[in-house]
């Protein structure tokens, strides 16, 4: 079995659903010729044409305005920006657009595709390259948000949204794009959206997590002696459609949650995973539940390492949450 | 004397021409131009049918709206012409992807009027779920894509689908919808630059009723014209007066042409003015001299326009023209009455199409609603 990074793994999808589905199509800035700042796009204009790997003009809102288009048509598009950061110029596009075609066409205007980007810090990229926008998105009423955190989920996952019937927000996280790396099946698997992946069974608590970050809680575990009050580390792979499940089940055994993510605390994601364990939950909570996130700050460069989560704050996290 | 200071690029001297017009506000024309154009009688009596249509149809909604029967109500008065026109140049399998004053559009090419009142009401025939306020009509048997309320968000779907209908190469073109207002949108430009960029088969037409709301066009923008900024982007534009419904066919008819022979993006502009208050929440003498509003609304009126040269070609007669009044205003008041008291759409809808299925956590989340509902007493 081939040992891929994160890049060639979603390279590998594309590839695959362009082969097999003619509609599919993929738009963005620099994706053709170049294939993509972060080479994920690789050969695909080579093997696909022109027509079908289209290099846009500068403009976001263009990039996903047009793929609105398409999607309406009956295209498959598969929507490249740049960075998360650069999103915003689309984010109308995506929230008032995007996100309520289905709803308000009454279901005559579907818009099913797939919007790439990589998203978050830790690459020293200051403010505009580091950014998780996700729980802007979550929030949002229409769209499915998906964030891998290895190869092999990558490559799934891509393949069921390229599948869908909704727009997926796909957010790769591009601080692990090439330090990831695993066996990735040849040829086509799905993995079906709205299943968390339970990393490591354990009984002390419960930490949920996604994208880069579950590589830095495991760095917690195997270096920082986290692993000694033997918790239970949840990939939730999907925050729309949530888990809710696997997520309810683990809390119920441990009693004890801390929450990962590197998006800032105020209403980040870990804001709506505490709402949710403390409306179906709470009686089986032996301690606070505790958050581990980026600051409420813009991203900065020079300390970003201390911004983000790091092994030792999640060691403590944990620590502190096991002996509550 | 040479100098060393560059002399700005000059404006294409064709901006500066008057637009194009094929009959005279008092119903005038050239015989031999018209001939020229061979537009069959029996589409300039069908024109004529769907500009009436409206006007009738938004005059009776607009008396419902103030009687309270509806919340809200936006009117194409004064604007049929370049709504009907346009419209009819468009083959049945091209797309609509309108603004906000081109429901008439959607009714000439065959959306149902009980539908377009349906939605109006908001009630359950309505095919778009009661989910948008009056005027945000959508179907997709008719190729009219529903609107959103953001102004200027749908042109890059328009150049959107246009790149699709290009790369299954069905030959359908798309006719992408805007106001003056929508132009100062970045969308606007957006939409432009990449159909200019893929060569894309859209046809943009901006009706220039030279009002956003209260802002008139001169606040909108500094170039004298719409068509200018199209041609920055490198797409041919042609600019028509809006209220002779003849011309708005033939010059869209032309460009729809282009379009579909794969010469690219095209753009008109249709001059023609607001005569109506924005929408049923506004009051326009607030801003502008209705003096002016005045005259658009006899004077150059599209409708009286149009009357006057059918009656002087003998294509149609006063007992003729009343007849079809009658007909279409009965039309219009029976299909109220039918759909004024239609039941709102079920409670479950508020929960669907949000995605292809409906989630677990909206069924949980329309329980509760469902559990705290009043009680509707028996009858
Ligand atoms: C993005 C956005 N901003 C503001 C509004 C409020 N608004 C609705 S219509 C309108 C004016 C539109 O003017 P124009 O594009 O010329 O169209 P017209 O009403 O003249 O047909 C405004 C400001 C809106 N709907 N969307
Ligand atoms: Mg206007």
């Amino acid at each position: 079995m081939p040992v891929y990074n994160i890049i060639q793994a979603v390279n590998d999808a594309l590839r695959l659903e362009m082969r097999k589905n003619p509609r599919v199509v993929v738009l963005g800035e620099d994706v053709g010729r170049f294939g993509g700042v972060f080479r994920a796009t690789t050969g695909l204009q080579e093997e696909f044409g022109k027509d079908r790997v289209m290099d846009t003009p500068l403009a976001e809102a263009g990039i996903i305005g047009t793929a609105i288009g398409m999607a309406l048509y009956g295209l498959r598009p598969v929507a490249e920006i740049q960075f998360a950061d650069f999103i915003f110029p689309a984010f109308d596009q995506i929230v008032n657009e995007l996100a309520k075609f289905r709803y308000r066409s009454g279901g005559e205007y579907p818009a099913p595709m797939v919007i790439r980007t990589p998203y978050g810090g830790g690459i020293r990229g200051g403010h505009y390259h580091s950014q998780s926008p996700e729980a802007l998105f979550a929030h949002t009423a229409g769209l499915k948000v998906i964030i891998p955190s290895n190869p092999y989920d990558a490559k799934g996952l891509l393949l069921t949204a390229l599948r869908d019937e909704d727009p997926v927000m796909f957010l790769e996280p591009k601080r692990v794009y090439r330090a990831a790396r695993g066996e990735v099946p040849e040829g086509e698997y799905t993995i079906p959206f709205g299943q968390a992946k339970i990393v490591r069974e354990g009984q002390g608590l419960t930490v949920l997590c996604y994208g880069a970050m579950l590589h830095v809680v495991m760095e917690a575990l195997e270096k920082q002696g986290a692993a000694e009050f033997d918790p239970e580390v949840i990939d939730l792979r999907s925050l729309v459609p949530l888990d809710t499940e696997t997520i309810l089940e683990s809390v119920r055994k441990t009693g004890r949650v801390v929450i990962v993510h590197e998006a800032q605390k105020t209403c980040g994601f870990g804001a709506e995973l505490s709402a949710l364990i403390a409306e179906k939950a709470l009686l089986h909570l032996e301690a606070p539940i505790v958050r581990v996130c980026g600051l409420d700050t813009p991203f900065p460069y020079t300390l970003e390492m201390e911004y983000l989560p790091s092994p030792e704050r999640i060691t403590k996290a944990i620590a502190d949450t096991a002996r509550f | 004397m040479s100098t060393a200071v560059p002399t700005p690029v000059a404006r294409p001297s064709g901006l500066d021409q008057a637009p194009y017009q094929l009959i005279a506000p008092d119903g005038r024309c050239d015989a031999a131009r018209i001939d020229a154009c061979a537009v069959p009688a029996a589409q300039l009596l069908a024109l004529y049918r769907g500009m009436l249509r409206i006007r009738l149809m938004d005059e009776r909604l607009l008396t419902m709206q103030r009687q309270g029967r509806i919340s809200f109500y936006g009117e194409a008065r004064g604007q049929e012409a370049a709504v009907v026109g346009t419209a009819a140049a468009l083959g049945p399998e091209d797309y609509i992807v309108p603004a906000l004053r081109e429901a008439g559009a959607a009714l000439y090419r065959g959306l149902p009027l009980a539908a377009y009142i349906a939605q109006i009401f908001g009630n359950d025939h309505d095919l778009t779920r009661g989910r948008q306020m009056p005027c945000h009509p959508g179907s997709r048997a008719a190729r009219y894509v529903t609107m959103s309320s953001c102004i200027g968000t749908q042109l890059p779907h328009a150049t959107g689908m246009a790149m699709a209908a290009q790369q299954l190469r069905d030959g359908h073109v798309i006719a992408g919808y805007m106001g003056d207002g929508a132009t100062s949108e970045g969308d606007f430009h957006v939409a432009l630059n990449f159909a200019g960029v893929f060569r894309a088969p859209v046809v943009f037409v901006c009706q220039n009723n030279q009002w956003a709301i209260s802002t008139p066009v001169s606040q909108q923008t500094a170039t004298p014209t719409m068509a200018e900024k199209a041609l920055a982007y490198g797409l041919p534009a042609v600019r028509c007066d809006g209220n002779d419904v003849l011309a708005c066919y033939v010059a869209m008819r032309a460009l729809v042409a282009r379009a579909r022979r794969g010469e690219g993006p095209q753009f008109l502009e249709a001059l023609t003015y607001r005569v109506s208050a924005h929408s049923s929440s506004d009051d326009p003498s607030r801003y502008r001299d209705e003096s002016v509003t005045a005259v658009w609304r006899e004077a150059r009126c599209p409708l009286v326009r149009f009357r006057a040269f059918l009656l002087g070609r003998g294509l149609l007669s006063p007992e003729g023209d009343s007849a079809l009044r009658e007909e279409l205003d009965a039309e219009v008041r029976a299909v109220i009455t039918a759909e004024e008291s239609v039941a709102p759409p079920p409670l479950r809808s508020l929960i669907e199409d949000v995605f292809a299925l409906v989630p677990p956590h909206l069924v949980e989340q329309l329980a509760e609603v469902a559990a705290a509902l009043p009680q509707k007493p028996a009858h």
